[in-house]
């Protein structure tokens, strides 16, 4: 048998939208199965990729330091590397926090926020060290592919996959592109 | 009987009219030619880029240049579709584009011609300018993020409306769309919801109020048309309109 495609994912500062867009193949997932395997991936819970995959998905963009980390190490790990939906490719809906001050947002959400009881601003020395501003993956680490849409639909995944899986220049269609 | 005087258009033979620009000879004859700040019933502006042609060897903006005898036009070419789509790219990450949180997806001629043009990416840094939003008016919204200075609005409150409600200042990213009242502030200007200034915003910095949301996804504009269809079908009945 042919040896498998390596497939990894991941989820920076996104809202698992894309992975669960992913599944929507459904069945697909089967012929999926026989050509490729899932290396790390929120979907088989491994947690650092093994080797060097062929494919690497990312969803979501950076908000912290520790997606940053996370960016760097899953790129050196990857031949191609896959933007996937809004926040990857622009920020998305966090980078909408972009024009307010850190300071700010901290407040709003742990300080004044409707609701909070205890207020203060959680600094426990695990939790990873929010950057000033939202940014896409693209002015951090190489992008191979861009698939935008927020989430693409499975459709955008199970085109761009079976194109790469079959040595073809992926491309998406009219009725595949959409931002939203 | 006289002939028209012809250009030809990425090979084809157009007729044009004297006086008339390049784009509306090739509107005429059922050409697209991507646009955003042009809009056939105000005087051109020439200030996105769009609609850069190549004319006898120089680009051109073909909503402002005259049409003229020995002109060899090229249009829908790969080397120009790139150039457009990067253009496209840079009025994205200039502003603040989240489509999924606006209003106008879907129906947004900047996505529409992003769509058509392929862009998956903005390839450049995010400015992520800082701008303010004007939701004073009780009737429209100005949401200053997404606006990409074509003047529509503009030529629209000074031409149609006689207003002047609105204006540009500033220059390079520190452009900024500025409403003329004592204020500053769109309630304390004369903008009426009516008004054709609040119909030609062709992205979603001038919307009005009230009907947002109120067409399924699936069935906006540019779910199922691209915008060269939708365009065409619009400017030429705008045109026969004119000449009928
Ligand atoms: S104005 Fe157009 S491009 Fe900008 S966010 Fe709205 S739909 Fe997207
Ligand atoms: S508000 Fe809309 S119509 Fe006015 S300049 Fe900006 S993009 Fe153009
Ligand atoms: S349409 Fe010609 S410059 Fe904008």
């Amino acid at each position: 048998m042919a040896k498998k495609i390596k497939v990894a994912t991941t989820s920076l500062a996104g809202c698992f939208g894309c992975h669960m867009s992913f599944l929507d193949i459904d069945e697909r997932i089967l012929q999926l199965a026989e050509v490729a395997e899932f290396d790390r991936s929120p979907l088989t819970d491994i947690k650092h990729c093994g080797d060097i995959v062929d494919i690497g998905l990312v969803e979501g963009g950076l908000c912290n330091a520790e997606n940053v980390h996370t960016l760097r190490e899953f790129r050196k790990h990857c031949r191609t590397l896959v933007a996937v939906g809004a926040c990857a490719i622009n920020g998305g809906l966090p980078a909408m926090r972009n024009h307010i001050a850190l300071e700010e947002c901290l407040a709003e959400a742990y300080l004044q926020g409707v609701g909070v009881d205890n207020p203060h601003i959680p600094n426990d020395p695990e939790l990873p060290l929010l950057l000033d501003r939202v940014h896409p993956i693209h002015e951090v680490v190489k992008v191979d592919y861009f698939l935008p849409g927020c989430p693409p639909s499975a459709d955008v995944f199970w085109k761009f996959l079976t194109d790469l899986v079959s040595g073809r220049e992926p491309s998406l269609s009219y009725e595949l592109v959409h931002y939203d | 009987m006289t002939t028209n005087p012809t250009i030809t258009i990425d090979g084809k033979t157009v007729p044009f009219r004297e006086g008339e620009t390049l784009m509306e000879a090739a509107t005429r004859a059922g050409i697209y030619i991507p646009h955003l700040c042009h809009n056939p019933e105000f005087t051109p502006h020439g200030s996105c880029k769009l609609c850069t042609v190549q004319v006898n060897g120089r680009n051109c903006r073909a909503c402002t240049f005259p049409a003229d005898v020995g002109q060899t036009v090229l249009n829908d070419t790969q080397e120009l579709n790139d150039t457009r789509r990067t253009i496209t790219q840079m009025l994205f990450v200039e502003g603040n584009h989240f489509c999924p949180s606006c209003e106008k997806s879907g129906n947004c001629d900047l996505q529409g011609a992003a769509y058509f043009l392929n862009m998956l990416d903005g390839h450049f840094p995010y400015f992520y300018p800082s701008r303010q939003m004007d939701a004073s008016h009780p009737d429209v919204l100005l949401d200053r993020d997404r606006c990409i200075f074509c003047e529509l609005c503009v030529r629209a409150s000074r031409e149609v409306d006689g207003k002047n409600v609105f204006g540009i200042a500033g220059r390079g990213i520190g452009n900024r769309l500025v409403v003329n009242s004592s204020s500053g502030l769109l309630k304390d200007s004369e903008l009426d919801a009516g008004d054709k200034a609040t119909q030609v915003c062709p992205v979603g910095a001038i919307i009005v109020k009230h009907h947002g949301f109120e067409v399924p996804i699936g069935e906006r504009i540019y779910d199922g048309k691209p915008i060269d269809e939708v365009s065409l079908a619009k400017e030429m009945a705008m045109g026969e309109g004119e000449n009928g």
